[in-house]
C-alpha cells in the first residue's frame, strides 16, 4: 500500500496572530510553526496503516518555501518513510491543490491523507480538490478509517452526528480526531530522520483565480461586566435589556 | 449577477444558512436561482422564494435523500450550465464546503469559504472571511469569472419580501460513478438543536466534574431554547458526544449567546466561540482567562449558580 499524507507548515495553536506591512503579511516573531493539527491526525493514522500492513510506505509532502523544512523532518520523525517538498509560497488553495494533484498523478498513491482544513486559511477544499482534479473519490471531515482489502469503511463527521459510509481505494480524504491518537517523535525517530530522503521539487505554474488585499483583526472586546453569584436575576436582566440577546 | 444557490435540506426543511445563502445571493443584484435535491415541500420552496429566489429548481427524486456529494455537486454543475449562471453561493457546512471545493476545482473558479459577509464590490469583487479559526479575517478578491462562495452562518440576513415562487422540475443525469461512495447509515441526533446553527448555547466544561452532572446544562439550554456544547477534554473523556466538542479542532459556533460554565477558556476553545455576539462565563476560578473573552462574567460554584439561573430565566418568561 502507498499512502502520502499532505501537512501544512501552520502557527501554534496558541499564537498570537499580528499582521505587519500595511496588513499584508503574518507576523512570525515568536511564532512557533507545527504540522497542522489535522494533519497531525492524518499522519497518524497513515503510520498506524503502516505498522499493520508490512510492505507499506508513507510519504509525507509539503508546498511550502524551504523553512517548512523541519516541520517536514518532524513528520518523518513521526514515522513517514520519504518526504517531498514542492518548492512555492502556498498561495492559495488552488495552487496549493494543483501541485499536489500534478505530483501524485502518476504515482498511484491507494490513499491521499490530509488534514480536515489548514489551521491558518481553514480552507478545508484542498482535499476535495485533489480529489476531482485526479478524477478519485474524496472525502471529509473522515473521523474513522478502517481497510479491508480494496474497501474503505469510514465514519464522516455531520453536523450533530455522523455518517457511515464506503467506498473503494484509491482515496483522498481529509481527516480529523479521532481517527488515531496523536504520535510524539522518539529518539531513534529523531535520528532517523536526518537521513530519509527529503526531494525538493519545483511548481508547476498555475492561474489562481484569488489575491489577498488586506488581513484583519476582529475588533478589542470591551470589558467584562462582572455579576455577584447571588444576583442572577440581574444576569437575566442584563442580556435581555442591555445586549439584547435573549 | 446571476447567482445559483445550493440548498441543503434536512428531513424536508431548507437549513436556515441556505436561507441565508439565498439572501446573500439576491443581495449580488441579479437573477437568483435556487437548486433542491431530494424530497421537499411546497412550504419550503415557498420559504426559499421568501428569502430572495427568483426560480427554484427542484430534483425530487429519492436518491438524492441522502447527502451524495458527488450526485450533488455533478447536479449543480449540470444546473449552473443549463441556467448560465457562473456564481454558485451555498452554506459551508460538511457537506456545502466539499462540494464548493469539487465544483470550484471542475470550472477553475474563484473560491472562498468561511465567507463572513457580503462582498464590496467597489473594486472587483472582495470577500471577506475568517481565518486563523476566528483570530482574524482576510479580504480576498475573487478574479475569475467563475465564482464560488461559502458563506458562514449570518453572512446575511434572511429576508422575507421576495416572491411566491413554484418549483420547475429539474433532472440531473447522474451515473453509478456519482454514487460511488456508499452511505451505509446516519447516526443524528434528532430534535436536538444543531449546535452550528443555535442562536444560543450552553456549553460545560471539565468543571461540571462528571457526565452525570450534566442535567443543569441541558436544563439552562431547554429554558433558553439552547443547544448543548462543551470543551474537548470533556468529549475526549466520553462525558458528551464528540459532534458537542467546540473550539479549534471541534464545532465553531457563532451564536447570538454563548454560554460558558466550568470551562478554563484555553485558546483553542475561544478559537471556536469568538464569533459569538455575547458570551457568559461562569467559573469558581476568579482568574479564569475566559473571564477575558467574556461580556458578563459569575464567579461561583457551578452546581450553586446554574438552579438559580435556571429559575431566573424561567420566571423572566
Ligand atoms: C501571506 C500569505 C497569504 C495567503 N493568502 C491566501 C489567500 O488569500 N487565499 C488562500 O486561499 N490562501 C492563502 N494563503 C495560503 C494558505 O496559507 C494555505 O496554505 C493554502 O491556501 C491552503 O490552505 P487552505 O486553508 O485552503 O487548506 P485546506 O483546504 O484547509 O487544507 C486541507 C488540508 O490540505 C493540506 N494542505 C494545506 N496546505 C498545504 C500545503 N501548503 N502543503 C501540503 N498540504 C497542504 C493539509 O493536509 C490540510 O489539512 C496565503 C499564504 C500566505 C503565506
Ligand atoms: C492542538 C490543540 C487543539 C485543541 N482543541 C481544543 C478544542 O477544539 N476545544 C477545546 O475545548 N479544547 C481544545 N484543546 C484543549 C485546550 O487546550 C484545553 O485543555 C481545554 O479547552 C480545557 O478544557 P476545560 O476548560 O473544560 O478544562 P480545564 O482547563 O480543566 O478547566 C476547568 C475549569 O472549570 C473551573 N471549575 C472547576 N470546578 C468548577 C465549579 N464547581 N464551578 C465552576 N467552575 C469550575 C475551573 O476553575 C477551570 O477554569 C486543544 C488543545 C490542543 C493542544
Amino acid at each position: 500500500m502507498k499512502i502520502l499524507v499532505c501537512i501544512s507548515h501552520v502557527p501554534d495553536t496558541t499564537s498570537k496572530i499580528n499582521f505587519i506591512d500595511n496588513n499584508t503579511k503574518l507576523d512570525v516573531n515568536g511564532v512557533q510553526f507545527i504540522i497542522g493539527p489535522y494533519d497531525d491526525y492524518a499522519l497518524a493514522r497513515a503510520i498506524e496503516i503502516k505498522e499493520a500492513n508490512a510492505g507499506t510506505t508513507v510519504t509525507v509532502l509539503n508546498v511550502g518555501p524551504a523553512d517548512t523544512e523541519p516541520t517536514i523532518r518532524k513528520a518523518l520523525a513521526i514515522g513517514a518513510d520519504d518526504a517531498v517538498r514542492i518548492n512555492a509560497e502556498p498561495s492559495d488553495s488552488f495552487f496549493v491543490a494543483s501541485q499536489i494533484a500534478a505530483y501524485a498523478k502518476d504515482k498511484n498513491f491507494d490513499l491521499i491523507l490530509m488534514g480536515r482544513e489548514s489551521i491558518d486559511f481553514n480552507g478545508g477544499v484542498v482535499h476535495s480538490m485533489v480529489g476531482e482534479l485526479l478524477g478519485i473519490t474524496s472525502l471529509s471531515p473522515v473521523m474513522k478509517l478502517e481497510l479491508e482489502g480494496n474497501k474503505a469503511k469510514l465514519a464522516r463527521e455531520i453536523e450533530g452526528g455522523k455518517e457511515y459510509v464506503e467506498a473503494n481505494l484509491p482515496l483522498v480524504l481529509g481527516c480529523q480526531e479521532p481517527i488515531a491518537e496523536w504520535k510524539i517523535p522518539n529518539m531513534r525517530g529523531i535520528m532517523s530522520a536526518r537521513t530519509k530522503p527529503l526531494q525538493v521539487i519545483e511548481a508547476i505554474t498555475v492561474n489562481t483565480g484569488v489575491s489577498l488585499k488586506a488581513f484583519e483583526l476582529p475588533p478589542a472586546k470591551g470589558a467584562v461586566k462582572m455579576i455577584a453569584a447571588d444576583n442572577v436575576a440581574e444576569l437575566v436582566n442584563l442580556l435581555k435589556n442591555e445586549a439584547k440577546v435573549l | 449577477m446571476n447567482t445559483l444557490v445550493f440548498i441543503e435540506v434536512a428531513e424536508g426543511k431548507a437549513k436556515k444558512t441556505s436561507l441565508e445563502a439565498v439572501s446573500y445571493a439576491k443581495a449580488l443584484n441579479g437573477q437568483v436561482t435556487a437548486l433542491v435535491l431530494g424530497t421537499a415541500d411546497a412550504q419550503t420552496v415557498l420559504q426559499i422564494g421568501k428569502a430572495g429566489a427568483d426560480k427554484v429548481l427542484h430534483a425530487p427524486d429519492e436518491k438524492l435523500n441522502q447527502g451524495s456529494i458527488q450526485a450533488y455537486a455533478s447536479s449543480i454543475l449540470q444546473a449552473m450550465q443549463t441556467e448560465g449562471t457562473k456564481t454558485l453561493v451555498l452554506a459551508n457546512t460538511s457537506l456545502g464546503t466539499p462540494i464548493a471545493a469539487k465544483v470550484a476545482a471542475k470550472l477553475q473558479a474563484s473560491i472562498a469559504t468561511n465567507v463572513t459577509e457580503l462582498p464590496d464590490t467597489s473594486a472587483g469583487f472582495v470577500v471577506k472571511k475568517s481565518i486563523y479559526t476566528g483570530k482574524a479575517f482576510s479580504k480576498i478578491e475573487l478574479k475569475n469569472d467563475y465564482k464560488v462562495i461559502a458563506i458562514k452562518k449570518n453572512a446575511a440576513t434572511i429576508e422575507d419580501n421576495g416572491t411566491d415562487v413554484t418549483a420547475t422540475l429539474f433532472s440531473p443525469q447522474l451515473t453509478d460513478a456519482d454514487f460511488a461512495v456508499k452511505i451505509v447509515s446516519t447516526e443524528k441526533a434528532s430534535g436536538e438543536i444543531s449546535l452550528p446553527e443555535a442562536n444560543v448555547v450552553v456549553s460545560g466544561g471539565r468543571g461540571m466534574k462528571g457526565p452525570e452532572h450534566w442535567q443543569p446544562i441541558e436544563e439552562l439550554a431547554k429554558a433558553l431554547g439552547a443547544a448543548t456544547g462543551c470543551s474537548k477534554p470533556v468529549s475526549d473523556m466520553g462525558w458528551r458526544p464528540h459532534h458537542e466538542h467546540v473550539g479549534q479542532t471541534g464545532v465553531k459556533v457563532s451564536p447570538q449567546l454563548y454560554f460558558a460554565i466550568g470551562i478554563s477558556g484555553a485558546i483553542q476553545h475561544l478559537a471556536g466561540v469568538n464569533s459569538s455576539k455575547c458570551i457568559v462565563v461562569i467559573n469558581k476560578d476568579a482568574e479564569a482567562p475566559f473571564f477575558k473573552a467574556a461580556d458578563y462574567g459569575i464567579v461561583g460554584d457551578a452546581f450553586d449558580v446554574l438552579p438559580k439561573l435556571i429559575d431566573a430565566v424561567k420566571a423572566s418568561k
